[in-house]
């Protein structure tokens, strides 16, 4: 099944659904599996599984860290396509791959979508690899049935707007405010604004992140989005109180 | 030759090097930015005035220097230098920072961030911002920080905010993520002043376009005291932009042969060293805004690198020379730590040059090559950037015995005052 379909399927029971986060291997894979199940229990509809890269510019200083200590320890490509396998095979949420251009890069593009799809990942989130340089990304995806996530930002015109929906595919994230990850957003009128601007230019689900909390983020969002993802607010609650602290966390937020 | 003249659809490409990867939320930002830098480009007024900006401010035109003495003690060609380590602030860092601070006013902006790594950019930064009035933050390593106090110190009394990185290597790089984590925040006022030819569409262009007022005066003037072109032209690579700023000035002629020299470090099969392009070590990848090649490992992860010179111990290389590299048009090779020591020790008892650890790079290839040439043949490096302002680096590099009782002593000194 793939991305657009299941999120209308898991939207005909709820009306808003939550994508969450984990960046691979940090504090360690066993950590992150304990975070997957409190994620599955919460009721969680899909999960980023962040490949780390040395040189993660677009985030912010929670996930460089993470990112940094998880290569630290030593973790391989080859370990979070073997994370993903087993977390899509035992979970009812889906799994996307997210990272950098790089690793993609440096295994193949034909390799990659191989690779993700085999895993069973329905999807992927490169923020920095720009449209114009994915057309043959796109179209090997296409032929192995997995699906980018195109990100529309507040900075967007409409004339980019037009082109980042020709090529949305699965679902849109919309990026709340500028910045990098992991910083409070005020949930107000722009970001109403951002997600009409972006249901004029794409059919496909529309996403927002990037600073959100709680449940009266959520609370805003729903009727206007169709996912919330919360990325940093969960790491960070993990970092701070655990596994307890987690499941509370995700209790409150979808509560 | 002209490398910037982009065939349809490839605009921001040398060959499969360059390009523009960015995250979405930058791409208004980098379309206004090339968009103005192609207005300034055409408009010869814009040069003009970039011109008499630098040689009122800056004291340009550098001159080109004989170096008699070394000439005659090698016996091989004769060997001339391009003076840019003359310019205000001490480097040639000083041409592209202005340049762009020009492109800031026109862009309407009025804060300024960059990265830097020796510090020399950081510190013309800073010098720019305090002339054109621009609020102004500078990203620098940890190590570099440490390393290179002296510059901090001024860059802050220039008026400029300095943040030491403390993520990753702690190095160039690492202050560059910070660049693009401030620029994706703050873009609507600021402009990032990218310190080389390196990251996405347009700055290896524009930062090369600034940068080639060296070669335009060194051709002049090489041909003004010798009558003819130099037969091989060096200059240090770290990200490339004194390089390819005098380069520009030979790029037509297919007799002259241009070497890159870069940061060999503890050498070959060390994996302490930051040679792209010289040693086998480096691959094909995508971060920082553009393809090149990268000093990473299979999974494209980045592998620490190594230099005694601050201003060349970084990841990638301009995706120009990439591409000229690939061609076999720009020769490299790699100068070590321990050969950068004696070469300094050489070119300041020989000549009264005192080169940066960077620009040394260039004088040791050149010096190696020029003593195995004819007496006839003319060698021209870059002196990118003068030494005696990194006096803390190169009194560390020559482990002077002297200058470290001197530090203690000063040391104790603050010590009492403060108790």
């Amino acid at each position: 099944m793939g991305l657009e379909t299941f999120i209308s399927e898991r939207k005909q029971h709820k009306d808003l659904l939550v994508m969450a986060h984990v960046v691979c291997g940090y504090p360690s894979f066993e950590a992150n599996m304990q975070e997957l199940e409190i994620m599955e229990e919460a009721g969680v509809d899909l999960v980023e599984l962040q490949f780390p890269f040395s040189e993660p510019s677009a985030d912010g200083p929670l996930f460089v860290r993470a990112n940094e200590q998880s290569l630290k320890a030593g973790t391989t490509v080859e370990q979070c396509f073997e994370f993903m396998a087993l977390a899509s095979k035992r979970f009812s949420f889906k799994v996307l791959m997210m990272g950098y251009y790089n690793t993609v890069f440096k295994m193949g593009e034909d390799v990659f979508v191989k690779r993700l799809k085999a895993a069973g990942g329905v999807g992927y989130i490169l923020p920095d690899l720009p449209i114009e340089e994915s057309d043959k990304l796109h179209r090997l995806s296409a032929e192995a049935g997995v699906e980018p996530v195109i990100l529309m930002t507040p900075t967007s015109s409409d004339k980019r707007l037009a082109q980042l929906g020709a090529a949305s595919r699965g679902m849109v994230y919309a990026v709340a405010r500028k910045g990098v990850t992991g910083s409070k957003t005020s949930m107000d009128d722009d970001v109403v604004s951002l997600i009409d601007r972006c249901r004029e230019h794409t059919n496909v689900p529309v996403g927002v992140g990037f600073g959100i909390t709680s449940k009266a983020d959520m609370d805003f969002l729903r009727g206007t989005a169709d996912l919330a993802i919360v990325g940093t607010a969960a790491l960070k609650t993990w970092e701070q109180s655990g596994a307890e602290g987690l499941k509370k966390f995700f209790a409150e937020l979808m509560g | 030759m002209d490398i910037f003249d982009f065939s349809d659809g490839r605009e921001g490409y040398y060959g499969e090097y360059g390009g523009v990867f960015l995250p979405e939320i930058l791409h208004a930002t980098i379309e206004e930015l090339l968009l103005c830098f192609r207005e300034c480009k055409a408009d010869p007024k814009f040069w003009q005035e970039y011109v008499s900006l630098l040689q009122n401010y800056s004291g340009r035109p550098t001159p080109v220097t004989y170096l008699e003495n070394l000439s005659r003690e090698l016996g091989g060609a004769q060997i001339y230098v391009k003076r840019d380590d003359l310019n205000h602030t001490g480097s040639h860092k000083v041409n592209n920072v202005m340049g762009q601070g020009l492109l800031t006013k026109r862009l309407g902006k009025k804060r300024v961030i960059a990265e830097t790594g020796a510090g020399q950019h950081g510190f013309a930064t800073a010098t720019m911002a305090a002339k054109f009035g621009f609020d102004c933050k500078i990203y620098m390593g940890a190590v570099d920080v440490a390393r290179q106090r002296p510059n901090v110190f001024w860059m802050e009394n220039l008026g400029a905010e300095v943040i030491s990185v403390e993520d990753g290597q702690k190095t160039l790089k690492d202050a560059v993520n910070e660049c693009m984590r401030d620029w994706v925040t703050n873009m609507a006022d600021t402009h990032y002043i990218l310190g080389t030819a390196c990251g996405p569409h347009p700055f290896p262009e524009m930062v090369s376009w600034f940068q080639s007022i060296i070669g335009l005066e060194a051709r002049e003037q090489i041909l003004a005291q010798t009558g003819r072109l130099p037969n091989r032209v060096y200059a240090c690579v770290g990200g490339g932009s004194n390089a390819m700023g005098l380069f520009q000035g030979f790029f037509d002629e297919p007799n002259i042969e241009l070497i890159g020299c870069e940061a060999g470090g503890e050498g070959v099969g060390s994996y302490m060293h930051s040679a792209r392009l010289a040693y086998d070590d480096a691959s094909v990848g995508v971060a920082q805004g553009y393809k090149t090649y990268f000093l990473q490992n299979d999974e494209g992860n980045m592998n620490e690198t190594h230099s005694v010179a601050a201003g060349l111990d970084y990841i990638g290389v301009n995706p120009i020379f990439s591409h000229l590299h690939d061609q076999g048009k720009v020769r490299f090779e790699a100068a070590t730590d321990s050969e950068v020591k004696e070469t300094l020790k050489l070119t300041m008892r020989t000549e009264g040059l005192i080169p940066a650890l960077e620009s040394t790079h260039g004088f040791v290839v050149a010096l190696k090559e020029a003593a195995t040439m004819a007496k006839d043949e003319i060698v021209l490096v870059n002196m990118s950037g003068r030494g005696d302002k990194d006096i803390f680096t190169i009194a560390d590099a020559l482990d002077d015995a002297k200058w470290k009782s001197f530090i203690e002593g000063k040391a104790d000194q603050y010590r009492a005052e403060r108790n």
